[in-house]
């Protein structure tokens, strides 16, 4: 089944085309990874399906309904999350408040307090904060900060999650561990939409790739035949 | 060239660096290597007068720069590109790179500098009118190593250059950081790509909990047992 559906997608910035007529789906389950070089498009893609932005053009499906020009938390609220490429967190506030923020406003039926609280316990343990709950958000290292935006997009408990990033400024060891947490996520049943240059993670993860190159879609595939595509090397992965 | 001896540098009450000492060559390429958390950006801050240290020295070129102020700092020919850019947001890219060419000695050769950086990553180039705001997470990495470059520095700290860079433009700067040497600047690397970061340098520190743990040539370093299983997931 088709969880996301993007069909003639437009976004143009004065004269620019930011993203041209790109069409796209994913499906319930999967790992899409999306990549190209930086300026490509792909954070505006996101901020499109998440609501940041309206599309100029093109409609937008999420579970079948049309979600184009919807406003972000109406589209959280039906079950769609998302983490930024340079972290937006409540920085005076402690980790498990911000958590809590996730679980508090996302959830569609009512919860209680002590519930939401236990919820958010266990996030800080699945991503790896455990201990940290009461530190200031700010306090973390930027890693860590990753890590919370990842918790409290999970604490809405979404079906979609949009990683934006996730794995920029991590060493091998971390990398290999944040595959972990990805795996970890799909297997409770979250379908994942990763833009990502660290392509170890991209190529081990990814069920399907989709390139993206001046706002236009150029290749999509599975990993290996992106890995091997001509036009990727030459414009992304370099020779 | 630069020479550290014994800092300590709180971050609030919270000790982050311990008794570190390093030293660096003219000419050299030296990296940085640890987790997140292990106080190489707060060596960073510290090195460029952000911070300073409650004690301890550190000499640049025979003179000593702790408790000089960032801009002092500049002026003695060390610049620090930040982790993330942090261009001025309303400011077009050419504007932002005249920005780093302000003091006066570089003032007169800006553009020539100009052309350089542009040399150097292109994109730039077709970006000279936009606001830095509008650019992307990449875009912005670049603007700000142009940036740091138009001051025309003698050592130039990078703080995790790499970070949300493609492949193609991650392998663009590590040739161009040979460049850059050749033309006779120093380098101090901070980098979460470890693998690349020793293959490119001549020697690295490792750091740990703030303190350097290990100090050595940067082939050997690649060749440790605790490197290779704690930062290159082997």
């Amino acid at each position: 089944m088709r969880i996301l559906e993007g069909e003639g997608v437009r976004k143009n910035f004065g004269g620019l085309a930011a993203i041209a007529e790109v069409s796209f789906h994913i499906n319930q389950g999967e790992i899409l990874g999306l990549i190209g070089p930086n300026g490509a498009g792909k954070t505006t893609l996101f901020n499109l399906i998440s609501g940041s932005l309206a599309p100029t053009a093109g409609i937008i499906r999420f579970k079948g309904e049309n979600i184009t020009g919807m406003k972000p938390h109406q589209i959280c609220k039906r079950g769609m999350a998302r983490t930024f490429q340079l972290v937006k967190l409540f920085g005076n506030m402690t980790v498990l408040q911000n958590i809590l923020l996730g679980s508090l406003f996302g959830t569609p039926k009512s919860i209680l307090q002590s519930d939401a609280v236990n919820d958010s316990s266990k996030l800080l343990e699945i991503v790896g904060l455990s201990g940290m709950g009461t530190i200031l958000a700010k306090d973390l290292t930027i890693v860590n900060q990753k890590r919370l935006e990842v918790a409290r997009a999970l604490a809405t408990k979404p079906e979609l999650l949009l990683l934006d990033e996730f794995m920029a400024g991590l060493t091998p060891t971390e990398v290999s561990l944040a595959i972990e947490l990805i795996k970890k996520i799909r297997d409770r049943g979250i379908t994942v939409f990763m833009i990502e240059h660290v392509m170890k993670a991209m190529m081990s993860v990814s069920d399907r790739i989709i390139v993206l190159h001046y706002g236009e879609k150029i290749a999509e595939g599975i990993p290996d035949e992106i890995a091997t595509n001509p036009i990727v090397i030459e414009i992304y992965l370099g020779a | 060239m630069l020479e550290v001896n014994k800092i300590n540098t709180f971050h609030g009450k919270i000790r982050a660096l311990w008794d570190i000492s390093l030293t660096i060559a003219e000419k050299e390429i030296v990296s940085f290597v640890g987790g997140n958390g292990a106080g190489k950006t707060t060596m960073l801050y510290t090195i460029s007068g952000i911070l300073h240290p409650t004690s301890g020295t550190m000499e640049f070129l025979g003179k000593r720069i702790d408790g000089m102020s960032p801009h002092q700092i500049v002026k003695m020919g060390i610049c620090f590109v930040q982790e993330g850019g942090k261009p001025f947001p309303d400011m077009t890219v050419q504007e932002n790179l005249e920005m780093g060419a302000y003091i006066r000695e570089t003032w007169r050769n800006k553009e020539e500098m100009l052309e350089h950086v542009y040399n150097t990553f292109p994109l730039l180039k077709q970006r000279v009118g936009q606001l830095a705001r509008t650019l992307s997470g990449g875009e912005r990495q670049m603007l700000a190593m142009g940036r740091g470059l138009m001051s025309r520095p003698r050592l130039c700290m990078f703080d995790e250059p790499s970070y949300g860079l493609a492949p193609l433009l991650v392998k663009i700067f590590f040739v161009s950081i040979k460049t850059l040497r050749e033309q006779g600047m120093t380098i101090l690397l901070v980098e979460q790509n470890v693998r690349q970061a020793l293959e490119i340098s001549d020697r690295a520190y490792v750091l740990e909990n703030g303190r350097v743990v290990l100090e050595g040539r940067s082939g050997q370093l690649l060749q440790n047992d605790h490197v290779k299983k704690a930062y290159l997931g082997l």
